[in-house]
């Protein structure tokens, strides 16, 4: 075999993005899928993608996973690297979860309190059999009478708590804008607004596994699901030239909250503490996960002893974005001749080295 | 290209990657937080390099792009297309030719000149961080030039080995203040950091941090005077151009332990064959 210097790499690249497409497309005999159909039939996966993607448009998340082939993780890269282009020129009046139209609220921690418990659309209580009938096609919904929406403020439980003294204060609300580390380069120690920020955008598999070690030990928190709400929250922002707020828009956004145990310290009464999640669409498992995680990274906040990974917060912050975790791990496919060859002279040397020693000391011990 | 500004980024990013950039000028070696943006290249595969290049092009700029020494290798051919359709500028093969230059892993043979400037992709841009990996931690041990921890890692590898095992990212001390990663460059390579005379810039992507070194500064690899710093490179001669001062590449040629060493560096290489091609010719 003769050697070429390794040529042709911009032909190589076209080719495969050419078979990509193809891949892409499948079998030709079938209709190709659409991404209004995407965003209207695989809604938690294209909440999961906004989510991550930290970016609210379901057309355009739908778009990304069509394109990605479904890669739930690369459609978000899609939507990331999109997002990035886009200015930014104002932000929102905070969401008031209060107001939010509901299509699912429950408590763990009451039977029944103001606004009721409603079960909304969840596979929680589905039997996880597979419904051979979803197979055939065009099968008929027949559509439920609808009852009437209230249009009373739900109030939430840690409120109640409140109401009594039982639980923290919730964060403090102060003028400052928050931070952004879409804008600012994450820096430690990250107070909570970067942390949730963080939280709500990070990786949810990486989400769910850092909240169940907790559960396991490993920085236990004792938690209850005070509520975790889904619904509609109504976006406002107030334009300088009108200064008053306007809705631009509604967002589907879940929400929970974990009322915590806490013993106390020397500064503060024993009573529960709070662990917050929010997300993007509906995703009750990513609002869980970041619940239990923010309230695991508050443990030095709260005097409490620091020792699992859940509670340290440089750990999780650094490792939960899965595009940059996808990224750093599959460039590792990237050529790495040049530090391997030195590897190779190296681990040669050593041997050498090693070798001669052992040879030496075999020697030393014949003439013994 | 349409809809999107000149080599991409918006101006105000920019603005905000070249302000980093001077701070970084004007503190050698010392890392600087930038805002750095998703990028539509994954992290982990240049996005550092990419929007410090995309900060720094202007029209006139000629762009050569190397992964492993080499303008042909997948990635190399990916950022150099990322440019030449974003900023639509020209782009080279040729080190002479190039007014920027954007690396991974290597320092190209010819040696580079004042109206030059050669951007590093760093994957991770701190020296410390297999000793510590707390980044709070290690930024207090710069702050303090703290570096004991190292030297002790060196000592160590003297101690068990008989010498340093580092053979690539070899720490260097940048105008005798700041440890500094010089990207996973071979340690052959490091000495051609030393009093470069052209602006040497540094980009790592995911963990949001620029570094520089101004031309003409002290660029020390960490070493002891009775185990000093030295290169490690292939002992054999390019198999094509039959350089000897180039760093090379091993090429597996067969399953019987057949093996092939070439420069690594791609345009030193074809440079050096068509020189020998002219000789022969007028011989």
């Amino acid at each position: 075999m003769a050697y070429v210097a390794v040529k042709g790499g911009e032909r190589a690249i076209d080719a495969a993005h050419d078979w990509l497409a193809r891949a892409r497309r499948g079998d030709r005999s079938l209709p190709e899928i659409g991404t209004a159909q995407i965003a209207s039939q695989l809604g938690r996966a294209v909440d999961r993608v906004m989510a991550e993607g930290s970016c609210y448009d379901p057309d355009l998340a739908a778009l990304a996973i069509k394109q990605a082939q479904g890669d739930l993780i690369e459609a978000a890269f899609l939507l990331r690297a999109y997002r990035t282009t886009l200015p930014r020129f104002a932000h929102s009046e905070p969401v008031e979860t209060d107001a939010m139209l509901l299509r699912r609220r429950i408590s763990a921690i009451y039977k029944d309190l103001p606004g009721g418990q409603v079960l909304g659309p969840t596979y929680d209580y589905t039997h996880r059999l597979l419904d051979f009938a979803l197979a055939a096609e065009s099968l008929e919904v027949t559509p439920l009478p609808l009852a009437a929406a209230s249009s009373e403020d739900t109030p939430r439980v840690t409120a109640l708590l409140d109401q009594e003294g039982l639980i923290e204060p919730s964060g403090v609300s102060t003028e400052a804008e928050p931070g952004d580390l879409t804008r600012d380069a994450l820096a430690f120690p990250a107070e909570r607004d970067v942390r949730l920020q963080s939280l709500a955008r990070g990786d949810e598999g990486f989400l769910l596994a850092l909240g169940y070690s907790t559960q396991r030990g490993y920085g236990n928190n004792h938690p209850f699901v005070g509520e975790i709400r889904v619904g509609e929250v109504a976006v406002e922002l107030v334009p300088p030239e009108l200064g008053f707020p306007i809705t631009i828009g509604t967002i589907t956004l879940t929400e929970c909250e974990m009322v915590n145990q806490f013993s106390g310290s020397k500064t503060e009464p024993p009573q529960f503490t709070r662990g917050y999640g929010l997300c993007f669409g509906h995703s009750e498992r990513r609002a869980m996960g970041m619940a239990l995680v923010d309230r695991a990274m508050r443990a030095e906040e709260l005097g409490e002893n620091a020792t699992a990974p859940a509670q340290d917060i440089e750990f999780v912050l650094s490792h939960c974005d899965n595009i940059e975790a996808t990224g750093f791990v599959e460039h590792l496919k990237l050529p790495h001749y040049v530090d391997f060859q030195s590897e190779l002279e190296t681990i040669r040397r050593m041997r050498a080295t090693a070798t001669a020693a052992t040879a030496a000391t075999v020697a030393t011990e014949t003439e013994a | 290209m349409s809809g999107y500004n000149f080599a991409y980024l918006d101006e105000q990013t920019k603005r905000m990657i070249r302000r980093a950039i001077l701070k970084a000028v004007a503190i050698p070696g010392h890392q600087v937080p930038f805002g750095g943006r998703e990028m539509p290249l994954p992290y982990g595969w240049g996005t550092g390099g990419i929007q410090v290049t995309a900060a720094i092009l202007g029209p006139s700029d000629v762009l050569k792009v190397i992964d492993q020494g080499a303008d042909d290798t997948t990635n190399a051919v990916s950022i150099r297309r990322f440019f030449a359709r974003t900023a639509g500028i020209e782009t080279t093969t040729h080190t002479a030719d190039a007014s920027v230059i954007q690396t991974r892993h290597r320092i190209p043979e010819t040696p580079l000149r004042a109206d030059q400037i050669i951007v590093y992709q760093v994957p991770l841009p701190e020296p410390l961080a297999k000793l510590e990996q707390s980044r709070a931690e290690t930024r207090q041990m710069h702050a303090l030039a703290e570096y004991g921890l190292m030297h002790v890692k060196l000592y160590e590898d003297i101690a068990r080995y008989g010498h340093i095992s580092i053979s690539y990212d070899y720490p260097v001390m940048v105008n005798g203040r700041y440890l500094m990663s010089p990207s996973p460059i071979p340690a052959f390579d490091t000495p051609k950091m030393h009093r470069m005379a052209a602006l040497q810039l540094f980009g790592a992507g995911r963990e949001k941090r620029i570094y520089a070194i101004p031309p003409h500064t002290d660029v020390k690899p960490l070493d002891f005077d009775d185990h000093p710093f030295r290169l490690t490179r292939a002992p054999q001669a390019c198999g094509l151009c039959g350089a000897r001062d180039s760093y090379l590449d091993e090429v597996v040629m067969d399953d019987r332990g057949g093996r092939l060493f070439v420069c690594s560096d791609t345009d030193y290489c074809a440079g050096r064959q068509s020189m020998r091609q002219d000789e022969d010719a007028a011989a």
